[in-house]
């Protein structure tokens, strides 16, 4: 794909010296600061930065879109007709026909009362005035370019009847139904499946092919912006820092923070990074010792449907049918998309949440009946580490207090001075100053905040702990600081894990052993290196080459087979022989077939499928 | 991660300089509170009637029992309308009422005492209410359906009859007064605390907290009340304006404060009665209620933005 000519005839789109300032009730931010940029026809150019980068400020300021406390300066030109400052009517003439913007979270773009049809012929019948049944035919047909199954039938339908991967592609239409020169992309992706992600961006290169669209591309993953970008700009505090070809950036990057950056993207194919922690090794003693024991559990939740006049409950297999065990020190990953389960799995094993059936043994003894001192007990050796650190932590404690909670409800026989104590050393040993002890959550970043609730996990000294995306909303820098971290700490207490994560790169450097989840069920099991390097299930397959890599000419060959459509709903009991159709039984009631482990290599399982 | 590392930690040892204790919610919120000055204007002039209420009796040369029989229903020395019978004269401010008595220093005690059933009453459905929401909705299934059944039943009764029938079953004691209306007014109060509630248990600190060990009682207290108190404050700033009001309405029915004791609604009512000979009667012990009513609403609303700036 060799990257457009850039003439300056092409130039379609021009930022001169744009300043993005907002007045808060903690005084001025200056969000953008004197920024350039331009982009020429059918160009794709990706706009990389963490959180707070002013990526995302720099394009809504173009289109006017900036909140009221925002102010904007300098010039955008769009054809050579200058944008800012423009009367919204006229403005509109330009917003949404022939510069889109795509949002991040597909859930709350979509007006929830008007159907996906209407929505998307909305946008044709304002900017074109085309009649009804000229806008119901383009509709169609842009449904289809955005590959969503029988176009006809969703047009009728509302979007909370949609999935999120559905959503984000009648976004894509909405944006692109009327030709646009211009497509700003903000994360379009972040909010989905990597399988979900990978279809959207291969939707998004078919548009720059086809329709000759020039797509701006905001994101934090390099990745993402790998496969697709001619261009790639990097931008920090509100400047950018780095520009030019995607070759040059990622190949031969120039700027500390551009290889900062680099490196601190998890990569699928390096499960060893240079210079950072690395797992550490499990001695043979520690192989021998079998922590944790789970055979056959089902956590089950009652989900009422429509039934033949009563409504009836149907069982909504979240976890149907798991065993797998964990031995001291070490880590097992559970990836899988969302809603695969994974989360209730490991909630089961800490008891957090009823189990249905099935037998969980922790050192030799059933956890099923457990009760009082004995969960007690149970909770000082199990902590978890959760996804979101802002909203893990009662945002009315001090995080010191937040730290000593399990201290003091566990083991209550320390005195108020020895519970400081050791909050302050757990607090240096994550990295966090001691004499922060009397601060509030808010007053910290996001990576901070999680920093506090390992350090609350870790207080008690458990022998299992389970993060639980621990790392999933962290920007990439602090994401591989918090990883370094964790392996950090295993190497110095010796700790046992389990790794939930939808990111399989992230998953690879941290875990010995690596359990594949779909809808509530493990279709592949084995260690870490036969997973990645020698995937047997084809749903394993397709995660893995699901997984963007930040090496352009790698995702530039990379054959895109993704897994097309959407996870299916795990209240249909056919779908969890998506993979071994032969044995399906084609009643959404009936007792199916389930796919059994098979191992093929020695501590390699995989569940049944059908040759392809 | 060097370059941004070494940045934040550089401006950290800074702030770390500066301060070391915490900036909590509450400090966010208190300087919130300030900046809104309808708020702060209505807490400068109910601090300046209760204090009035509270320490001008002490010197005031007046008593509020003490019976002038020369100068009943006298109009202030400055009143205008020089049409009226008599004037009361010496420092008879707000002049006297029918039978013969200083005004002004029954205006404080009404103050004195509509203020205290306001407050006490409030603590009174605070402390049912927030416990009984919280519990209710913390725990959930069928106890949250049973209590918040019992609490439909109490709303489907008359209010105001269930205070009557208390008072007339345990006399016209004044504490019960204080007990009656709060035991009425925590209804509301605890549906708001068990909706509150109901969100704050799917939070994931909630979880982090079962994972803890903590158990469902001291849950309850270290997490989910403090994190109600927030829309609580608001209610309760809004309650005893409520509570003052139904007070007035038991006195003016004659169930409430007995004379010669007074409270802001037996004023209202004995000058409602004289309006059209002795106005001042009704237009002092009126404004000050009314201004106490519109100075806990304006303090309501600031707590509402400054506890949550987000929902403005």
């Amino acid at each position: 794909m060799p990257s457009t000519p850039k003439t300056a005839s092409g130039r379609i789109f021009e930022i001169r010296d744009l300043d993005v300032r907002f007045d808060t009730q903690d005084g001025e931010v200056h969000a953008v600061k004197n920024i350039d940029f331009d982009i020429s026809e059918s160009e794709c150019v990706g706009v990389v930065g963490e959180s707070g980068s002013g990526k995302s400020q720099l394009f809504l300021a173009t289109l006017g879109l900036l909140t009221a406390n925002g102010k904007a300066a300098g010039s955008v030109k769009y054809r050579g007709q200058e944008l800012l400052g423009l009367p919204d009517k006229r403005l509109n003439q330009v917003r949404g026909s022939k510069i889109t913007m795509i949002f991040q979270d597909p859930l709350t773009s979509l007006t929830p009362h008007m159907t996906i049809g209407a929505q998307v012929m909305e946008a044709l019948r304002t900017h074109q005035h085309v009649a009804y049944a000229e806008a119901e035919r383009r509709c169609l047909e842009i449904l289809d370019l955005v590959r969503i199954p029988e176009a006809k039938s969703r047009m009728r339908q509302y979007p909370y009847e949609l999935s999120g991967g559905m959503r984000q592609r009648v976004m894509i239409a909405m944006a692109t139904v009327c030709a646009p020169d211009l497509l700003i992309a903000d994360e379009p992706t972040t909010a989905l499946d990597v399988t979900v992600q990978a279809q959207i961006l291969e939707i998004m290169r078919d548009l720059k092919k086809e329709l000759k669209t020039a797509i701006v591309l905001i994101s934090h993953d390099m990745g993402v912006i790998a496969g697709i970008a001619d261009r790639v700009q990097v931008m920090r505090h509100g400047k950018i820092v780095e520009s030019g070809k995607a070759d040059d950036i990622f190949y031969a990057p120039r700027h500390d923070y551009t290889k900062a950056l680099l490196d601190a993207m998890p990569r699928i194919d390096r499960p060893v990074r240079a210079g950072h922690a690395a797992l550490r090794p499990l001695s043979t003693m520690d192989a021998e010792h079998k922590l944790l024991d789970v055979d056959d559990l089902k956590v089950y939740f009652p989900v009422r449907v429509d039934g033949f006049l009563l409504p009836r409950t149907k069982p909504l297999r979240a976890v149907d049918g798991v065993s797998f065990t964990l031995r001291q020190g070490e880590t097992l990953g559970i990836v899988g998309e969302s809603g695969c389960g994974k989360s209730t799995l490991a909630r089961a094993v800490m008891r957090l949440i009823d189990k249905t059936d099935g037998t969980v043994v922790w050192r030799g003894r059933d956890l099923s009946g457990m009760q009082g001192a004995d969960l007690q007990r149970l909770r000082k050796d199990l902590q978890i580490v959760f996804q979101d650190p802002l909203a893990s932590l009662d945002p009315r404690m001090t995080i010191g207090q937040s730290i000593a909670e399990p201290l003091v409800s566990l083991k209550p026989e320390l005195s108020a001075q020895e519970v400081r104590e050791e909050v302050r050393n757990m607090m240096n040993r994550v990295g966090l100053d001691p004499n922060w002890l009397n601060r509030y959550p808010h007053e910290f970043s996001g990576g901070q905040n999680q920093r506090v609730g390992i350090a609350r996990a870790m207080i008690v000294k458990p022998k299992l702990i389970v993060c639980d995306e621990a790392v999933s909303a962290l920007d990439v820098s602090i994401q591989s600081q918090i990883v370094d971290l964790i392996l950090n700490l295993q190497s110095e207490f010796g700790m046992s894990m389990i790794f939930i994560s939808h990111d399989l790169s992230v998953v690879r450097q941290v875990a010995h052993r690596v359990m594949v989840l779909y809808l509530g069920r493990i279709v592949e099991l084995a260690d870490r290196n036969s997973i990645y390097e020698d995937p047997r299930h084809p749903y394993t397959k397709a995660l893995i080459s699901a997984v963007p890599l930040p090496d352009p000419k790698a995702e530039r060959g990379k054959a895109h087979k993704a897994l097309l459509g959407d996870l299916p709903s795990p209240l249909d009991s056919r779908a969890q022989l998506s993979f071994l159709k032969s044995k399906l039984i084609d009643d959404p009631d009936a007792e199916q077939y389930r796919p059994k482990l098979i191992e093929v290599a020695t501590g390699h399982y995989v569940a049944e499928y059908d040759p392809q | 991660m060097s370059a941004p590392g070494l940045a934040n930690r550089n401006t950290v040892t800074l702030e770390r300089a500066l301060d070391i204790k915490g900036r909590s919610l509450w400090t966010d919120a208190r300087r919130r509170l300030i900046q809104n000055k309808a708020a702060v204007a209505s807490i400068v002039l109910l601090s300046l009637i209760a204090l009035l209420a509270i320490f001008v009796p002490f010197f005031w040369p007046y008593s509020y029992a003490a019976i002038d029989y020369g100068a009943i229903g006298c109009a202030p020395d400055w009143w205008p309308d020089w049409n009226v019978p008599c004037h009361a004269g010496g420092w008879h401010v707000f002049g006297m009422d029918q039978n013969g008595r200083d005004l002004f220093i029954r205006v404080l005690y009404g103050a004195r005492i509509s203020l205290s059933v306001g407050l006490v009453a409030t603590l009174v459905s605070l402390f049912i209410g927030v416990s009984y929401g919280a519990i209710a909705g913390f725990v959930g299934g069928t106890l949250d359906a049973l209590m918040m059944r019992f609490v439909d039943v109490l709303y489907s009764l008359p209010y105001i009859f269930l205070v009557i029938v208390l008072m007339v079953v345990f006399n016209q004691n004044f504490f019960l007064l204080f007990v009656a209306i709060g035991a009425v007014e925590w209804l509301t109060m605890a549906r708001i605390v068990r909706g509150q509630t109901l969100s704050i248990k799917q939070k994931e600190y909630i979880e982090a907290a079962r994972a803890a060990g903590v158990g469902t009682l001291a849950t309850i207290r270290r997490h989910v009340i403090p994190n109600v108190l927030g829309p609580v404050v608001v209610y309760v700033t809004l309650t005893i304006p409520t509570i003052i009001l139904a007070e007035s309405f038991l006195s003016f029915l004659g169930l409430g404060i007995q004379p010669p004791m007074t409270s802001w609604g037996v004023l209202i009512k004995d000058g409602a009665d004289q309006m059209e000979t002795a106005p001042w009667m009704l237009i002092f012990p009126a404004l000050f209620m009314g201004v106490t009513l519109f100075c806990f609403n304006f303090i309501g609303d600031g707590l509402r933005d400054a506890l949550d700036p987000k929902d403005r």
